[in-house]
């Protein structure tokens, strides 16, 4: 007897009409609202690049330069619309290409499917040319993979391919799909995945624990809220926004919450972890309840677990059980979603305003201030810092723009300095902090919110891990505005040697190449600017234009990112110097 | 905390590559898997894994929420040994000669409650199930006289409590 594992939405496409399974897989894209995908060709995918070639009137795929950066741009577009976004690729180098970027989007929490061609199934496991793996490979870093043999397989398997990927906790599925059932015909009819017996994307909420919450935070003196990437993946900005403004409890944001809620707002005090702000750090070790809100207590947010908020009662309201009581024992836990746990919290709370706690915050700020933030803002002699670089976007863009970051020290600037009004505007590579994301999931997340400035902020480092990506700015002609912050090192990892490995500068120096001859040889506008008394010009030339622009500023080389908090210190011991 | 020996029962779909996914959940966190058997299980469609660690509570209630997280993993317990009935089995194969000659294995096999599978002019095969401390009694007894062969199962286990699958299973059913 089959056992029915999964369900399906009743309303069904009119009829079902006898089709190839490569057809069948761009049927499947165009009934999920895929517009936009970004991928390479090769052997094994051939059949459905076929069919793409004549359904490319309705959907636009993007071809890039190298599989990698297919999954970060579809990372980009995922981050920006909230939309799942697709990769494809052949088997073999195409299909173990894709792993970093699956890999980020596992960690990161990324909604993204992607399609591999596979060898012939007659050939699976004979070492085929082009045969890898791909579901071995994949299976520690995919929330579901799968691989499909004949044709008759694809709706279904790609309707809960979209399903699996967006619902609950998102993230990356891989969809391995072999030659032989690309070419197989069968009968199509689509019907979407509305649940799986085995996988509850959502846990049952628990009012009595909702209840706690509400009152450990209405009795609390000194509450404070870390906010993570939860908020915005759970739509509930608005909501996490009466639910601060109504407690009056001061809220600090992971690399990942940053733009749930706007920077200005005078309740929002920073960011936590490593190279966060001085207040919200010190601080986590001072509040008498630390209520965390889709956050997952990441060791760079911690720091020493042994000194992480052992005086606080913590309350985690989380969508992954899983992620209970994993780094750090949640008194009260909160499982749900938070568009649904927060509508419930609020009603609860009563208004307050913590006005001595939240000065405290103001005090620690003005510390901060003093010691870092106005040095790094307005420094008058040396080259230019990598803020003053940050700051003048801002005063472009108003707060206005998507700012795409890469990984390293310019991206802990850039997540410390950059304002935002709007939310899904900071796209970075946390967990993973892969390194080359930012040039491609800049295209993506310009793809993703066309209407949007979308800036990339690269290390020199990172920009020539995917430079080649220019490529597929050139040919696309998508707007994007890419600066990178060049100090000619890599930054960070510098940066250690300087305070831990006595300055032994191991292959930390970049001899690099000439930037700007490059972006041209892309017919990509280009500009370097090394003196501070050109920057604002420079990069207003940039935000002004109408097509991709590339911006080269040479910045100090030996800057170093503070605060800090040096790996195995608590959080409270975080460094100013 | 301590480390204790722990039985996780896992009920899952019978899809390829489950038993991957899953054993990359311990090899990911650097534990050794004691032993790993996958079945059928008393519900039509679901297999079931039990895995035997050695690993602290604290360790074994996080890989169990790992496990449950799994996209086709219905339901995923821990267990200590005093809250399950668990079995193993071995083989034992041994050159007829010595059986012959040596009245010896014919008591160990009486006492240890073993049981003859087959019996040929060259060899014999001998069949225990029961507790390791058991398996591994008559290894050591047997060892002296040549063991040709030996071979032992994962634990199989069934928990004291009822374990509620087919509930989880009927909800589902009932709501789409």
């Amino acid at each position: 007897m089959e056992v029915k594992t999964a369900s399906f939405e009743k309303t069904a496409s009119p009829k079902a009409t006898t089709v190839s399974g490569a057809e069948a897989v761009i049927k499947c894209l165009l009934e999920e609202g895929v517009d936009t995908l970004y991928g390479y060709p090769g052997g094994a995918i051939m059949p459905v690049y076929d069919e793409l070639y004549k359904y490319q009137k309705q959907i636009h795929h993007v071809l890039t330069r190298h599989e990698q950066g297919a999954t970060h741009a579809a990372q980009g577009y995922a981050r920006v619309s909230g939309k799942v976004g697709v990769a494809i690729a052949t088997s073999g180098p195409g299909a173990t290409n894709l792993v970093t970027g699956i890999a980020d989007a596992q960690i990161d929490s990324t909604p993204m499917v992607c399609i591999t061609g596979q060898v012939g199934s007659h050939l699976l496991g004979s070492d085929a040319f082009q045969e890898t793996d791909i579901i071995g490979i994949s299976t520690p870093i995919t929330k579901w993979n799968y691989q499909i043999t004949k044709a008759e397989e694809i709706p279904e398997v790609l309707a809960k391919a979209f399903f699996i990927a967006r619902s609950g906790r998102p993230g990356p599925v891989l969809i391995d799909i072999t030659k032989d059932a690309q070419f197989q015909s069968l009968d199509f009819s689509y019907k979407k995945c509305s649940g799986i017996r085995s996988y509850k994307p959502i846990p049952q909420i628990d009012l009595k624990e909702i209840e706690r919450a509400a009152e450990a935070i209405n009795n609390a003196k000194k509450p404070m809220i870390v906010f993570g990437q939860g908020v915005i993946l759970g739509g509930a900005e608005e909501l996490f926004k009466q639910v601060v403004e109504k407690s009056g409890v001061p809220a600090a944001w992971t690399i990942l919450g940053l733009s749930a809620m706007p920077t200005d707002h005078p309740l929002n005090v920073g960011m936590v972890g490593m190279h966060g702000n001085y207040g919200p750090n010190v601080l986590t070790n001072e509040c008498d309840v630390l209520i965390a809100i889709g956050m997952r207590f990441d060791d760079r947010v911690t720091g020493n677990l042994e000194k992480y908020a052992k005086q606080a009662k913590v309350i985690h309201f989380e969508i992954d059980p899983a992620e209970i009581n994993k780094n750090v024992y949640a008194d009260i836990p909160v499982l749900g979603n938070v568009n649904e746990t927060l509508k419930v919290l609020l009603e609860l709370l009563k208004p307050n305003k913590h006005e001595t706690w939240h000065q405290k915050f103001k005090d620690h700020y003005k510390i901060e201030f003093d010691k870092i933030i106005k040095n790094d803002l307005n420094a008058e002699r040396g080259k230019i810092g990598m803020a003053e670089v940050i700051d003048e976007i801002n005063t472009c863009s108003n707060g206005d723009a998507v700012i795409v970051s890469d990984v390293g020290q310019h991206q802990m600037v850039t997540c410390r300095y950059s304002k935002f009004n709007q939310t899904r505007s900071n796209v970075t590579s946390g967990g993973l902090g892969t390194m080359g994301f930012a040039l491609p999931a800049a295209i993506g997340a310009k793809m993703g919110a066309p209407k949007r400035d979308v800036v990339a902020v690269i290390g020199d480092g990172g920009y020539q891990m995917t430079i080649q990506e220019l490529g597929t700015i050139f040919q696309t002609k998508v707007p994007v505005k890419i600066v990178v912050l060049n100090n000619d090192f890599l930054g960070m990892v510098r940066q250690w040697q300087q305070l831990f490995f006595e300055k032994r500068y191991a292959s930390t120096e970049m001899i690099n190449p000439d930037f700007i001859t490059i972006a041209k040889g892309y017919h990509i506008k280009a500009k370097q600017v090394s003196e501070r008394a050109n920057l604002k010009d420079a990069v207003k030339e940039m935000m002004d234009s109408k097509e991709a622009y590339f911006l080269e500023v040479k910045v100090e080389q030996e800057e170093n990112v503070f605060p800090m908090v040096p790996t195995g210190a608590s959080v409270s011991d975080i460094r100013l110097e | 905390m301590e480390k204790k020996n722990f039985t996780v029962s896992v009920y899952t779909e019978n899809n390829i590559g489950l038993l991957s996914r899953i054993a990359a959940i311990f090899q990911r966190r650097h534990i050794n898997i004691e032993s790993i058997t996958a079945s059928r299980s008393e519900v039509n469609g679901v297999m079931r894994f039990i895995i035997v660690v050695q690993i602290t509570e604290e360790q074994v209630k996080k890989i169990v929420g790992q496990i449950e997280k799994q996209i086709e993993v219905i339901k995923a317990f821990y267990h200590t040994d005093d809250e399950m009935i668990y079995q193993e089995t071995a083989l034992y194969k041994i050159n007829s000669a010595e059986f012959v000659e040596d009245l010896n294995i014919q008591d160990f096999i009486k006492e240890s409650n073993a049981r003859i599978v087959t019996v040929t002019p060259k060899f014999f095969v001998i069949e225990k199930t029961g507790k390791r401390h058991e398996t591994d009694n008559l290894y050591e007894k047997l060892k002296p006289y040549g063991l040709m062969q030996f071979v032992r199962s994962g634990t199989i286990a069934v928990t004291k409590n009822e374990m509620q699958i087919s509930n989880i299973l009927e909800q589902f059913d009932t709501t789409n």
